[in-house]
């Protein structure tokens, strides 16, 4: 498969291999912040070929993940009106809130259904004049253009019964939570995705407060070994800063046109992450220009009373303070099939990844 | 559509007084239903036994051990590029009973049909079993038929069960029970191709590929297989839940490891693009006409270039043993010379692909 075989060489993974091995002196502590990152270091099996130096922690870059409860349960609250839809990407149906899950809700006659694209729900919107179409916008910089760019087109065309239910968060203000709060990490593997929208700026504060660096990487092994092999380089010299290996997608400026279309659409809002908590300037919420496409502002609904899971560990594994292992509920009443904490259900979550390629 | 046109348009061999859909009369015992089995079940599947039309299918026996199997079909879309609902429930039962050792014989078919349903779809469905049961050398002779309202069910589901003659010889092979360290694992050819075909075929995505369905009977495969070698521990088909759960189910509580070797495994260009696009782990993703053979390492050459000969077997190879280390547990050595666990798949990967 061309563009993803040359990054899957085993020739040029192993001479990675081999270079960190020759410059790693020192135990350094890796977070991949990426979910993504974290799904693709297991299934490819990496960890099996770095030096007992060199270890890499799983960090809160699983959106449905840091994702709390009292939005599924909102979720779930929408999903129980009779003229509501609920559209989703498919990672967060099983998600459990307090009491029910969107999956439960929908077994129990719910209209909640999967979508690839929010231009799918649109479609919905339009086809279903008399429902009230809600998107539920989850993830980072790199899905929230997404959102931004259908709330605008729903505008233009004047549909009304479309609304997007935002959980949008960016990433850096996480980033630097975690350092501030004193986990334990030498070196950041910076979110392509995330950073192919918004550039490599806003990383720029990391080495300068905290004299730490932060690769940017792509998701294939050579890519992450590769990362893995510069940030081991800066900080065996010393040189923290934040670098590109992920040049094939991510420009320097990101991507000024999705940028600009959420500082149109969305504005910062304290958020709330698992492991973390509220961490200010972190979220995405709807302007008041928009706020008729905006669930929370338009469409009343009685929520439940969140209730955490007793036991879950999810917030320190987040944080990178726990591995999946640690967890007593890990493999035993917490799997895929039936999962306790959200790090369990999403594909990208690192109890799941564990779960899958490591056990 | 008038009837003419219907049956000149698409089934030119349709013959007369065919309705055009599926009506709930069909499944009612009277006179449509008896008209359906008439002009199309034993019209198709045309054998002395099925035509006496008796309570029982009475058939001769001359084994004093049978292979017994049942499945049922809802796929998603009903026809996608390399076959349809009907080939399924052909091949699946059939490969069922193959891979316990046992030669398929005998097949039952039941069918639970959407009122309304094209009667010119089920034709084809008819015939596309009809000619499958015939190459694999099987007889459908029972069945039945029922016809629920409109929005009960989804166009039509499809249980077949299958009846097998085992040689005594191959009893074990259904649990495995041979199996020892140093064991070869085979596997006949390219991994993934059913479950990603049925999900490009689905409209939802609106992603044309060229993806084609492995669909197809494993028994003269099978037995060329067995014939060839003493050695042939366990085998099985890996269809739901693909390659990858075949193994972890093998190896859960077993006193031996088992290790896959991913770059022996061949999975088609255009599977690894879409399960890429789409998230998915070509290990975990359905087969409709792959066999993973364990067979003792002497014998292993022998039977893969055996199957090799069969059309149905060209891409076969060895993909990985049984070995002493890590009691229990599955692992795959990666492309690029990693390690990882082969776990088994929870929850539902793709659903409706079979």
């Amino acid at each position: 498969m061309k563009y993803i075989d040359e990054y899957r060489n085993k020739d040029i993974v192993q001479y990675f291999a081999g270079q960190i091995n020759i410059i790693s002196t020192k135990h350094v502590r890796i977070m991949e912040v990426c979910g993504g990152h974290t799904v693709s270091i297991q299934k490819f099996g990496l960890p099996y070929l770095l030096p007992k130096t060199v270890e890499l922690i799983s960090g809160p870059g699983c959106p449905v993940c840091v994702t709390s409860r009292e939005y599924i349960d909102r979720a779930v609250a929408y999903s129980r009106m009779e003229d509501v839809i609920i559209t989703t990407y498919g990672d967060l149906i099983r998600v459990p809130g307090s009491t029910s899950t969107l999956e439960k809700e929908k077994a129990s006659g719910a209209d909640v259904r999967i979508v690839y694209s929010i231009l799918d729900a649109m479609l919905i919107a339009k086809n279903n004049g008399l429902k009230k179409v809600i998107f539920l916008g989850i993830g980072f910089e790199t899905t929230a253009p997404a959102s931004a760019a259908g709330i605008l087109k729903a505008r233009t065309a004047g549909l009304k019964n479309f609304y997007v239910y935002s959980a949008h968060k960016v990433m850096p203000p996480a980033m630097e939570a975690l350092i501030d709060d004193g986990v334990n990490i030498d070196g950041y593997i910076g979110p392509g995705h995330v950073s192919t929208i918004t550039g490599q700026s806003i990383y720029m504060d990391i080495p300068k407060k905290y004299k730490m660096g932060v690769v940017i990487s792509g998701f294939e092994p050579v890519d992450i070994m590769q990362s893995i092999h510069m940030l081991v380089q800066q900080i065996e010299n010393n040189e923290p800063k934040v670098e590109i290996q992920y040049t094939r997608v991510v420009k320097p400026e990101g991507n000024v046109v999705a940028q600009q279309m959420l500082d149109e659409i969305f504005e910062y809002r304290a958020d709330w992450w698992r492991g973390l908590g509220i961490l200010k300037n972190s979220g995405l919420k709807i302007k008041k220009e928009y706020e008729m496409h905006d669930s929370e502002k338009m469409i009343e609904v009685e929520v439940e009373e969140t209730i955490e899971p007793k036991g879950c560990i999810c917030g320190l594994i987040l944080r990178g303070e726990k591995k999946p292992k640690d967890c007593g509920l890990f493999g035993k009443s917490c799997t895929p099939a039936d999962p306790v904490g959200a790090c369990m259900v999403s594909s990208e979550g690192s109890c799941h990844a564990s779960y899958l390629y490591n056990r | 559509m008038t009837m003419t046109t219907m049956t000149t348009m698409t089934t030119p061999t349709t013959i007369k007084n065919n309705p055009d859909k599926i009506l709930l009369g069909h499944g009612s015992g009277g006179k449509l239903s008896h008209d359906l089995i008439d002009n199309l079940f034993t019209k198709y599947f045309n054998n002395p036994i099925l035509n006496q039309q008796s309570d029982s299918a009475v058939i001769p026996m001359s084994s004093n051990h049978i292979a017994y199997t049942t499945d049922s079909f809802v796929v998603d879309p009903i026809f996608f590029p390399g076959g349809n609902i009907g080939n399924l429930a052909v091949a699946g039962t059939v490969n069922d009973l193959a891979v316990s050792g046992a030669e398929p014989k005998y097949l039952s078919a039941g069918f639970i049909i959407e009122e309304g349903f094209s009667f010119s779809q089920l034709e084809q469905i008819v015939i596309s079993m009809a000619v499958d049961a015939k190459k694999a050398g099987v007889t459908i002779v029972t069945g039945d038929t029922k016809v629920v309202d409109k929005g009960k069910c989804d166009k039509i589901f499809i249980n077949t069960s299958g009846i097998g003659i085992l040689d005594k010889k191959n009893v074990g092979i259904s649990s495995g029970s041979a199996i020892k360290p140093g064991d070869k694992i085979i596997i006949n050819g390219s991994i993934g191709d059913h479950g990603m075909s049925v999900m490009a075929a689905r409209n939802e995505l609106n992603i044309q590929t060229h993806i084609t369905s492995d669909c197809a009977c494993l028994n003269h495969l099978i037995a060329d297989a067995l014939k060839s070698s003493k050695l042939i521990k366990f085998m099985r088909d890996a269809t739901r839940g693909g390659l990858g759960t075949v193994i972890s189910e093998l190896v859960k509580g077993s006193d031996y490891g088992i290790q896959i070797d991913e770059d022996k495994l061949v999975i088609h260009e255009s599977v690894r693009g879409l399960c890429e696009l789409l998230g998915f782990d070509p290990l975990y993703v359905a087969n409709e006409g792959k066999v993973v053979i364990i067979v003792g390492s002497e014998d292993a050459e022998k039977v893969l270039s055996k199957i090799k000969e069969s059309p149905l077997g060209k891409e076969a190879s060895i993909i990985g043993s049984i070995s002493e280390d890590h009691k229990g547990k599955a692992w795959l050595n990666t492309g690029v010379g990693g390690k990882r666990v082969i776990e088994m798949l929870s929850g539902q990967q793709l659903p409706r692909i079979c």
